[in-house]
């Protein structure tokens, strides 16, 4: 089957600044499949994916869409559709002006236009909005009317940059479902950048971890969740971030919530790493105790802790107190100290 | 590893102990208003310069003018006597200032088309990146810098009836047998006032149409590109309407600053040939200030005045009525 995407050793370097954003890439996307680009602000996913788009030209490597080279093929050339960051309407058209535009380049027939924007638009719960200009919808409306008008288009795969990042939380959170949901309907491969792991992790069948230009991991969520490749990918996915403890000549590192009261652990056979820790502070964090701590039981010097208690577990942890703690040995995580890149489990009893 | 634990973690330990901490001093006492506070007074006082300004250098010539055309006033005979629209009625009836009126229209319709042509097209080339773009920039700009006088020697030289180098061109290209006479013949003489004053507006117009196409934002262009859409729908559908708002400004300054000028027809033709490129700014000039008649030429200033301010109104109405973004 051959891939909807496809860069091979991408790069593009800016003469401007002498930056170089994207830094040697290789993606494939699959079928059908959400692939999101995930990295800190500046870390090049925008570049690449504006690239893929035709927005900028690579400096070197190649761009395959449904398996041709589309290099210094022009945008419209290359069956792609993008939503911006700030949807890019055109202000001074209607709604359905808006939609009807990009199929002016391709369907001379107006009623058949007319007709495809109706259906775009009844598709996203936007039919009675078409009079409209854009400076009369909300974020929410104008977020859908640039889907629509990236639909018409019948792309062979979506461009996304960051299309919720200009919502509130609140509508935030409907719009992910939507925009899930409205990607499963119509099967059509989508590239999604974002820096809101949060979106990433509820978005993408696979996510791609981007930092520095270089690609740091890609893999399905709980995959990049569970098993970071180095210490990046574990401090930026997971809220609160993976705990890592230095230990000389290399890190130990466990999700918060694999970190709870002993007395809340169940063993199940499993070896448990026990440790006494002094807590200093708890939050209530939708109905979860993130508890602040410090150990001395982990590695040369004092660590700080975060642990994450689950709602579901009555174990009283008080501040100032000194407490016993528990981590489930399959839950530990190793990375080297120079490089930060995972590494084979090490002998941890203390 | 992270540092940013211990600061929450043990600075932050036990917060409820330091809001019981002892009762915080009585805050001192405040200051005394000043009289730099008292912001109604300062407002004004700031305010008079401009309005005593405005109230001596614009409002009462203005008035002045009104009151002259409806006199009898002349350099030779200050003594203000009221003679109705006697004034009017003469210089209606005048050949000079219908053709001065005409050509007044003509210099300007004809001289704001080319420079919002012209200065779009310089604003869309500008915009881009490209190498030694900052030396054109300066070229663009270089007329718009250029004193009057100098540019006036200049332009009498290119345009002068035996001497003028643009002759000089066309001969060795054999496109023309005979001296041209630009300033000579009537209608070479309004072409080429028109060629000086788009020469001298160009420059700005090209920088504030350049504004326009800055301000839009870079991702309605790059949806436009992915949409399908080429240089001229580009142009046509998007950069055009999106700059229409400011564009209007452009023409409103531009088509004023144009019905007001008279220094291009003063430094090249004095109104010559035979009044044939006679404005009606410079026929209020010459008629009232070299002529020494204030009380025509107040009339002849004060003829375009109701026309202008229906255009500026209509146009600015039209602008805000078409913002958009």
């Amino acid at each position: 089957m051959a891939h909807v995407v496809e860069v091979r050793g991408l790069k593009k370097h800016f003469e401007k600044g002498d930056v170089q954003a994207v830094d040697g890439v290789d993606i494939a996307t699959r079928e059908g499949e959400y692939l999101v680009l995930l990295g800190p602000s500046g870390c090049g996913k925008t570049t690449l994916l504006r690239m893929i788009a035709g927005l900028e030209e690579p400096t070197e490597g190649e761009i395959l869409i449904g398996g041709n080279v589309v290099n210094g093929l022009p945008p419209r050339a290359r069956g792609i559709a993008m939503v911006f960051q700030s949807y890019a309407l055109y202000p001074h058209k209607t709604v359905l002006d808006n939609i009807t535009f990009p199929l002016k380049a391709t369907m001379s027939d107006r009623d058949a236009r007319r007709e495809k924007a109706t259906w775009a638009a009844d598709l996203l719960g936007i039919g009675e909005l078409l009079g409209r200009k854009p400076r009369h919808l909300s974020g929410g409306e104008r977020q859908r009317v640039a889907l629509a008008r990236a639909l018409v288009r019948d792309p062979s795969v979506f461009l996304l940059d960051e299309p919720l990042s200009n919502l509130d939380a609140k509508l935030r959170t409907s719009a992910r479902d939507e925009l899930k949901g409205f990607q499963e309907r119509l099967g059509t491969t989508t590239i999604y950048v974002t820096h809101d792991q949060v979106e990433a992790m509820g978005l993408g069948d696979r996510i791609v971890v981007i930092l520095n230009g270089k690609v740091r991991q890609i893999g399905p969520p709980q995959e990049v969740y569970s098993n970071p490749a180095d210490t990046f990918v574990a401090t930026f996915i997971g809220s609160p971030p993976m705990n890592l403890i230095d230990r000389g000549d290399h890190l130990l590192g466990f999700r918060p919530e694999n970190f709870l009261p002993l007395e809340a652990m169940s063993s199940h056979g499993d070896n448990l790493l026990e440790v006494d820790v002094q807590v200093h502070r708890i939050e209530y964090l939708s109905g979860d105790r993130h508890v602040y701590a410090t150990t001395s039981g982990l590695g040369p010097d004092d660590a700080h802790i975060i642990a994450r208690i689950p709602a579901t577990v009555n174990v009283a942890v008080n501040e100032n107190g000194s407490q016993r703690f528990a981590v489930h040995e399959k839950d530990l995580r190793f990375f080297d100290g120079e490089t930060g890149v995972v590494t084979e489990p090490r002998q941890v009893r203390t | 590893m992270t540092p940013v634990h211990r600061a929450d973690g043990v600075g932050t330990a036990a917060p409820e102990k330091v809001t019981r901490g002892p009762e915080p001093t009585p805050r001192p006492q405040l200051p005394k208003r000043t009289f730099a506070d008292n912001e109604g007074v300062l407002a004004k006082l700031f305010l008079l310069p401009t309005v005593l300004g405005i109230i001596g250098l614009v409002a009462f010539p203005f008035i002045l003018a009104i009151v002259f055309s409806f006199s009898d006033v002349t350099t030779g005979n200050p003594s203000l006597d009221f003679v109705g629209f006697r004034q009017w009625s003469t210089i209606l009836g005048s050949r000079v200032f219908w053709t001065a009126f005409r050509n007044t229209i003509t210099f300007t319709v004809i001289s704001m088309a080319l420079i919002i042509v012209i200065a779009h097209i310089l604003a869309n080339v500008l915009v881009r990146d490209f190498k030694g773009k900052w030396l054109v920039r300066f070229c663009v700009l270089l007329p718009w810098t250029t004193p009057v006088a100098l540019a006036a020697v200049s332009w009498l030289w290119l345009l002068n009836s035996i001497f003028s180098p643009i002759d000089w061109v066309l001969r060795w290209f054999g496109l023309i047998e005979a001296n041209m006479y630009y300033l000579g013949r009537p209608v070479l003489a309004m072409g080429s006032i028109i060629a000086v004053h788009v020469w001298r507006i160009v420059p700005v117009a090209t920088v504030i149409i350049m504004a326009g196409h800055m301000a839009i934002p870079g991702e309605i262009n790059d949806a436009a590109e992915i949409d399908g859409a080429g240089f001229w729908r580009k142009l046509r559908e998007i950069t055009i309407p999106l700059t229409i708002p400011i564009s209007a400004v452009a023409v409103l300054f531009g088509a004023i600053l144009t019905f007001a000028d008279m220094t291009v027809v003063f430094i090249l033709t004095r109104g010559g040939p035979t009044q044939a490129t006679q404005v009606l700014s410079s026929w209020a000039f010459f008629k009232g200030i070299e002529g020494g008649d204030l009380a025509q030429g107040a009339a002849v200033a004060l003829f375009l005045f109701p026309l202008l301010l229906a255009a500026a109104i209509a146009i600015l109405r039209a602008v805000r009525r078409s913002e958009v973004m």
